[in-house]
């Protein structure tokens, strides 16, 4: 039997180049004659453009070309909606605005780009964005949610009656009938404010059009490198193969570097086209404040009925979503918001009415988490809420509500991001929720520790919260493996890679099927030129959805080698194994052929081919779920609150993670370190601050701070594996998983710790000044 | 504009002449006119540790300073800490721990600790979590570099 690598801690392939220094990221490109782009971004967030004057900057040494949207002809235009509502959902408003390559008539929000100046060298075209004049009368600008659906609110886009951009209900059951025979009904508002992804590697491109072969290749920082090419192709009038995008080493995605065609992904390759030039741009880091999504801020007006055991008989909610000034990515993160707003629970009785609004700030499209962790904030705010008021346990509550372990597929009956029905594929609740309470030490910490602790004056709290995940969503994702004569097997597949590990993970699967050594496995993910089928990585599908195509791949390259073999080897097919790259028969371990030599026979030079086949081992395969994988996990954190400063200090962090089967354990907790990292900076210390004229006061890593290796504690992390039934590796997605729960989870703890001040959090994130503000019975402003 | 400065400086050991804007910084004088891609640019006003190099053997934000700065000085940089077949023993245990993912703020961590090591070469967690504080990682929450900086001292003791 074949050594196997699956479920192994692995070492990763990638990272002796990235330990060096000579793994390729999008800025170390480097081509003769290559330009520099920068940009001319508004200072407004609102305000109509009366002109820009460009004569003094286009004279400036090194100046080679300035375009504004005027430039640009019928090239310019808005980019192209990505995942609206099919027009088969019915009782659907939405309005599509896509963002626009440069300011024409009206900018929308701070940040947006007016001009572009290409130059030799990015100082020169800095130097010269200062040198044009634009002259923008300010508009009365639309920040708050609330007042941008009042009627006579100004609008960000003057062509639609109002600043909604989407209106949709979805009901099961029966909320009202359920409300009505309620015990307790638990009925708040709660306030998500913004954060960023900040991925440590901006955004950049670089995008060379090379006039004697009509080829454009464009390196970008994309989580999606095919449908950018294919969306460029289309933009441009070239045909795909005339395009090749590559989406290198990527310095962390975390949902911005999705497939957004923003306006400067747009604009290089254009501009490549016009100059004959090479041209890169480099999002600068105060640029990424301004000029890359973010995510999360949602009012939601929501209530919970419960019956007085503890048991959910239905929730209700009406929110309002933020899309910023234009909604590229249609109703992904408030569908998903829904999708979670039942949490890991049995809740027969939903109801749920999403208004989506339009404001002059920067575009919201998912930020890893995307829409889930305001969901589960939502419903585990909620059950708190009631626990305490029925005198039950906050671990006991969530137990006697979970979805049984025998009730999966559970049909949640709404839509989900896809427009498909939200089902549950499995799940096993219950043991994963008692793991973790066992291994923070629920019992004895509530029984002994806390109130050891509260008599000597200290504020330590605990929480726990469980939720679930949908991952791994379709439609698909390809991969094509490769033996190659010297017994080495590449693979090729359409996702990007930021970090996840997929160089490891994938060879780890085609390793097994092949009985080849994993460092012997070469992957390339993210090249259009080596696979040009898929979609990207996000919606933690990775692992799932690109990982059962290659492990597809992988079998059918299997099935070709056997078979080859069967015949070199004279013996059948069931006799033989693979194993440390050779083909033998089982019994007879001398007699065996290598992969190397078998590649040789399988693509002969002379001779007469069978009608039929193929010539080479290697197989194109490809993976479509015929629905989301649901994961689902457990945090715990013990936290200490000091009252005078109101700073925390976290004690512990356990995680029971269920994501299905792990490829590489290792990883998968990596990808849980990494995730609760980022949730803590979203809970307590990340908050993107907005001013009443749509200023983003904070945009640099000095006043937005992202937690240090001195905030994020230790996480301990605890495994259970309930395969997913929708893919042959049982694989859920773990990339967004960390980050979901952790507002909850700090609202939870926060309050339990400062149990003798008797707060309510319903906000999030918090910050200590906030959590002062709270504790002396400031009211939200 | 045009008033450039001769500088020599000398990179990984080897010497480097060049003629040059005196606002170039140091961060794009390696990565664009050296071509050592390797030291990293995350923000550009000193925070997030990324483009961390050594400058006499001491750990500086190459993005912080003018490359007419270093003019006579010896600059280290992630090159030349070790190459893909003979790994530095710190890089061995970043490998080893998974003490990176992206990978793009490894070289300024790695470069951060090159001197903190030499001066304690049995740090407690505290002290790992402290020298590397002034690094900014969004991808690993610092848990597995924590490992591989102990793993490290594990080794170049050995």
């Amino acid at each position: 039997m074949t050594k196997s690598y699956v479920g192994q801690r692995i070492k990763r392939n990638e990272d002796p180049r990235l330990l060096t220094g000579q793994a390729l990221f999008v800025d170390d490109v480097q081509i003769p004659g290559m330009l520099h782009a920068a940009f001319l971004r508004s200072d407004y967030a609102h305000a109509r453009l009366r002109g820009v004057d460009v004569t003094k900057a286009l004279k400036r040494e090194g100046v080679v070309a300035i375009y504004t949207a005027r430039d640009m002809g019928d090239d310019w235009k808005p980019g192209p909606p990505l995942v609206s509502p099919p027009a088969t959902v019915e009782n659907v408003v939405f309005h599509s605005r896509t963002q626009v390559p440069l300011v024409k008539d009206k900018v929308r929000y701070a940040g947006e780009p007016i001009a572009v100046v290409v130059a030799t060298s990015r100082y020169i075209a800095e130097d010269a964005v200062d040198d044009i004049v634009v002259d923008l009368e300010p508009l009365e600008v639309v920040v708050d949610l609330e007042k941008a659906l009042a009627t006579d609110s100004p609008r960000v886009h003057d062509d639609l009656d109002s600043n909604l951009a989407a209106h949709l209900s979805q009901e099961k059951g029966n909320y009202q009938a359920a409300r009505e025979k309620a015990d307790l009904v638990i009925k708040r508002r709660f306030y998500i404010d913004r954060g960023a992804a900040a991925a440590m590697e901006n955004r950049g491109i670089v995008a060379q059009w090379d006039v004697k072969s009509q080829q454009l290749t464009v390196w970008d920082t994309t989580q999606a490198p095919i449908p950018i090419r294919n969306g460029l192709a289309a933009r441009l009038g070239l045909s795909t193969h005339q395009v090749r995008v590559i989406a290198p080493f990527v310095g962390g995605g975390f949902g911005p570097k999705i497939m957004m065609f923003y306006p400067e992904e747009m604009l290089i390759p254009w501009l490549s086209i016009q100059l004959g030039r090479p041209i890169k741009w480099i999002e600068d880091r105060r640029e990424n404040f301004f000029a890359t999504t973010q995510e999360r801020q949602q009012i939601h007006d929501a209530e919970m009925a419960l019956a007085k055991d503890g048991k959910i008989l239905g929730i209700r909610h009406s929110f309002i979503h933020d899309t910023g000034a234009y909604d590229p990515y249609g109703l992904t993160i408030p569908l998903n918001t829904q999708s979670h707003a039942m949490g890991a629970y049995d809740v027969p009785n939903y109801f749920s009415e999403l208004k989506v609004v339009f404001t002059n700030r920067v575009i919201v499209t998912p930020v890893r988490g995307a829409g889930r962790p305001q969901g589960i904030f939502l419903v585990e705010r909620l059950l708190d809420l009631a626990a305490k008021e029925l005198g039950v346990d906050p671990v006991e509550i969530r137990k006697k509500n979970f979805i049984p372990a025998n009730a999966f597929p559970y049909e949640h009956k709404i839509i989900d991001q896809a427009f498909a029905p939200l089902i549950f594929d499995s799940g096993n609740y219950l043991p994963a929720m008692e793991k973790a309470v066992s291994m923070i030490g629920y019992e004895q910490f509530v029984k002994e520790e806390q109130p050891r602790l509260r008599k000597e004056g200290r504020h330590v709290g605990i929480a726990v919260i469980p939720f679930i995940e949908t991952t791994g969503v379709g439609p698909y994702e390809g991969a094509r493996v490769t033996v190659e004569t010297s017994g080495k097997v590449s693979v090729a597949t359409g996702v990007g890679t930021q970090g996840q590990g997929h160089f490891t993970s994938f060879a780890q699967v085609v390793a097994d099927q092949l009985g080849v050594d994993v460092r012997d496995v070469h992957l390339v993910t993210g090249d259009t030129a080596e696979f040009h089928w898929g979609t990207g990585t996000f919606a933690s599908r990775g692992a799932v959805v690109a990982g059962n195509a290659v492990h597809a791949a992988a079998k059918a390259v299997r099935a070709k080698v056997l078979k080859l073999a069967s015949k070199v080897l004279n013996t059948p097919e069931d006799e033989l194994e693979l194993k440390d790259g050779l083909v033998r028969v089982a019994d007879i371990p001398q007699r065996s052929i290598s992969l190397g030599e078998l590649a040789v026979l399988a693509n002969p030079l002379r001779g007469a081919v069978e009608p039929g086949t193929e010539p080479g081992l290697e197989a194109t395969d490809y993976f479509g779920p015929r629905y989301g994988a649901t994961a689902f996990a457990v945090h715990a954190m013990i936290i200490e609150v000091d009252p005078e400063t109101m700073m925390v200090d976290i004690k512990r962090f356990v995680v029971v993670e269920d994501c299905g089967t792990m490829l590489n354990p290792l990883l998968v907790e990596g990808q849980i370190h990494g995730g609760v990292s980022m949730g803590i900076g979203h809970s307590f210390y990340e908050k993107l601050h907005y001013d009443e004229n749509g200023q983003l006061l904070n945009a640099s890593f000095a006043d937005y701070l992202i937690p240090t290796s001195m905030e994020v504690p230790r996480v301990e992390i605890g495994h259970q594996e309930t395969p997913s039934p929708l893919n042959p590796i049982g694989s859920k997605g773990a990339g967004e998983a960390g980050a979901i729960p952790v507002p909850a989870l700090f609202a939870q703890a926060i309050e339990n710790a400062l149990a003798d001040y008797d707060i309510e959090i319903l906000e999030t994130p918090l910050s200590p000044n906030r959590l002062f503000e709270l504790v002396h019975g400031k009211e939200k402003e | 504009m045009s008033n450039l400065i001769d500088v020599t400086v000398t990179v990984n050991g080897k010497q480097y002449e060049r003629t040059i804007e005196p606002r170039l910084l140091l961060s794009d004088f390696l990565r664009h006119e050296l071509g050592l891609t390797g030291t990293h640019v995350g923000c550009e006003h000193g925070v997030c540790g990324s483009c961390t190099v050594l400058l006499d053997g001491k750990a500086v934000r190459s993005c912080l300073m003018f490359a007419v700065q270093a003019q006579g000085h010896e600059v280290m940089t992630v090159e030349g800490l070790g190459t893909i077949e003979d790994l530095h023993p710190i890089q061995e245990a970043f490998w080893e721990a998974h003490g990176l993912q992206c990978g793009f703020c490894t070289p300024g961590i790695l470069m951060t600790l090159v001197p903190f090591l030499e001066e304690n070469p049995d740090p407690n967690e505290e002290e790992i979590r402290e020298a590397i504080s002034g690094n900014l990682c969004r991808c690993t929450g610092y848990q597995h570099i924590v490992d591989a900086v102990k793993l490290a001292t594990e080794k170049m003791r050995a």
